[in-house]
């Protein structure tokens, strides 16, 4: 278009005669023509060329972030977990890892087969990073395999925008190039933040997404807690006159644990007397909206592939127990990367509107849950 | 934190562009300068030529502020995380840098006044947000 402007500018130009009648007005007579022509016939292929060049400027550093993350990792196995061998070879087969998800023609018991491949794949995970990593620790292993995951979602992303890029070039197709120059403001974005969250799994800081495990931490702080299904803790404590279970999974190490049969389990432990739950977790902010800004609802207040979201609400049924939900608004970014100022400060907050919740909804003497959902990577109890 | 040096960086941008640019720019600062010179001479010519040299200036000048612009989108800065410890028994609070190990709730190292078993109590990073865009919502 640029060009068109110019053109039609200096044929302007040359109708004012700058020149005189000169052969110079004449070429550019027919090179304004043959522009014209050439973007009837080539523009859409021109376009295609421009929105090329945008998706390799972002391959590249997409590369460049998978290349840094994959060294990160190296080197944090090197200095963690101290091999005998150079782990790097294990790492670029682990970085190629996939999981398939059950089938879904016939839904009936899709999520228990669900939850078993996400079990199998945990398991095989741990099992991975203990072998590239003997020396670490349990909360080392943790975060080792946190970091994994981070380098994993950082190679899968610069496959998939490669794809589309190698995919448009070679067909010519305006359309393959599109889809892909279309989301990748919002890809790079994500990209970038696996890139700041693969030091802070590194290093076991704790993330945005452990909102929820804080605000436990901090409830449940200074009370004797006990493990309660797989990698989750919870603590009896006395809130505004009520009981409070209050569940979290188990820090420092980098981990989400299964909220949902810990919630299960301690409505069955009270046979289902229970007069509330309420769950806090980080959720996605829309632009416009402050980082940090606490809302409240109704509904099971948790992500991931929707395992413990289904148990949670199959117990609540169950009982007819009430839900409620306090969320920290956060952008996919803030999640996960290192916590952010504005977030760690959102936590009071969310304990008043807890409390309030709980002193609104509940009879003193009852007893509550509260389950602060995500990962509690640097976050203890 | 910037993950990679500059240097590293800048080995990504390939010599030979980078000479045809200045070579571009040596013609076009050529033309416009024998353009000027033959401006009240010959000015048919002279327009001609400094047009060509202002355009072979302006493209040059774009396509480095691009080089610039790719270049610095390829670092990846991480603010620094900091850990604050305090005391529970005095309120003595001392904020210094993250170090792997630490935890949120972790016992460290005891008071300096009180010589009481100190605790971190936060750990967070801050980022100077930019001013606000204008916008009316």
């Amino acid at each position: 278009m640029n060009t068109i402007g110019l053109m039609l500018g200096l044929q302007n130009q040359v109708a004012q005669n700058p020149f005189g009648d000169s052969s110079i007005s004449w070429i550019l007579n027919v090179l304004f023509y043959a522009v014209f022509v050439i973007f009837i016939f080539y523009g859409q292929r021109l376009q295609m060329v421009v929105m090329l060049r945008e998706v390799e400027g972002s391959l590249y550093k997409l590369k460049y972030i998978k290349e840094e993350g994959r060294k990160i990792t190296v080197q944090t196995i090197k200095e963690i977990g101290k091999p005998q061998a150079d782990p790097a070879a294990r790492v670029d087969r682990f970085l190629e890892y996939f999981t398939i998800s059950p089938q879904g023609l016939d839904p009936a018991g899709i999520v228990w087969k669900l939850e078993h491949i996400l079990d199998v794949r945990d398991v095989r995970f741990k099992d991975e990073v203990k072998l590239m990593a003997p020396s670490a620790n349990e909360t080392q292993t943790n975060n080792l395999e946190n970091t994994l995951e981070a380098a994993m979602a950082l190679n899968y992303i610069y496959k998939v925008v490669r794809h589309y890029y190698l995919l448009g070039k070679k067909t010519y197709s305006l359309y393959v190039v599109m889809q892909i120059q279309m989301i990748l403001p919002m890809v790079m974005k994500e990209a970038e933040a696996y890139a700041s969250a693969l030091k802070a799994f590194a290093y076991g800081q704790p993330i945005g997404d452990g909102a929820g495990a804080l605000v436990a931490a901090k409830l449940l702080h200074g009370h004797e807690t006990r493990k309660i299904a797989k990698d989750c803790v919870v603590a009896t404590v006395p809130f505004e006159g009520r009981t409070a279970y209050v569940i979290k999974a188990e820090g420092p190490g980098g981990n989400v644990g299964k909220p949902g049969d810990a919630i299960k389990e301690v409505i069955e432990e009270n046979d289902g007397k229970i007069a509330t739950v309420v769950m806090i977790d980080a959720a996605l902010k829309l632009e416009g909206e402050n980082l940090g800004e606490v809302a409240e609802g109704v509904g099971a207040a948790i992500g991931g592939p929707g395992v413990d979201q289904y148990k949670i609400e199959e117990s609540l049924v169950k009982y007819h127990i009430p839900i409620n939900a306090v969320i920290v608004k956060e952008d996919v970014g803030d999640a996960v990367s290192p916590l952010r100022k504005e977030i760690f400060d959102s936590v009071e907050n969310v304990i008043e509107r807890i409390k309030q919740v709980v002193l609104e909804r509940t009879k003193e003497g009852d007893k509550v849950i509260i389950a602060g959902i995500g990962n509690t990577i640097g976050i203890g109890q | 934190m910037t993950m990679e040096s500059s240097n590293n960086q800048r080995s990504k941008v390939s010599s030979s562009a980078i000479l045809t640019l200045f070579m571009v720019l040596f013609l076009s600062l050529v033309a416009l300068a024998y353009g000027a010179s033959i401006l009240e001479t010959q000015p048919e010519i002279a327009y001609f030529v400094l047009l060509f040299g202002f355009l072979g200036a302006a493209v040059v000048l774009y396509t480095l502020i691009q080089m610039k612009r790719r270049l610095s989108r390829l670092k990846i800065v991480i603010p620094p995380v900091t850990t604050t410890i305090e005391c529970r028994k005095c309120g003595f609070k001392n904020v210094r840098e993250f170090q792997p190990g630490d935890y949120i709730f972790k016992e460290v190292e005891p008071c300096q006044k009180c010589n009481d078993k100190m605790l971190i109590t936060a750990i967070y990073r801050e980022i100077k947000e930019k001013e606000k865009d204008r916008f009316p919502f």
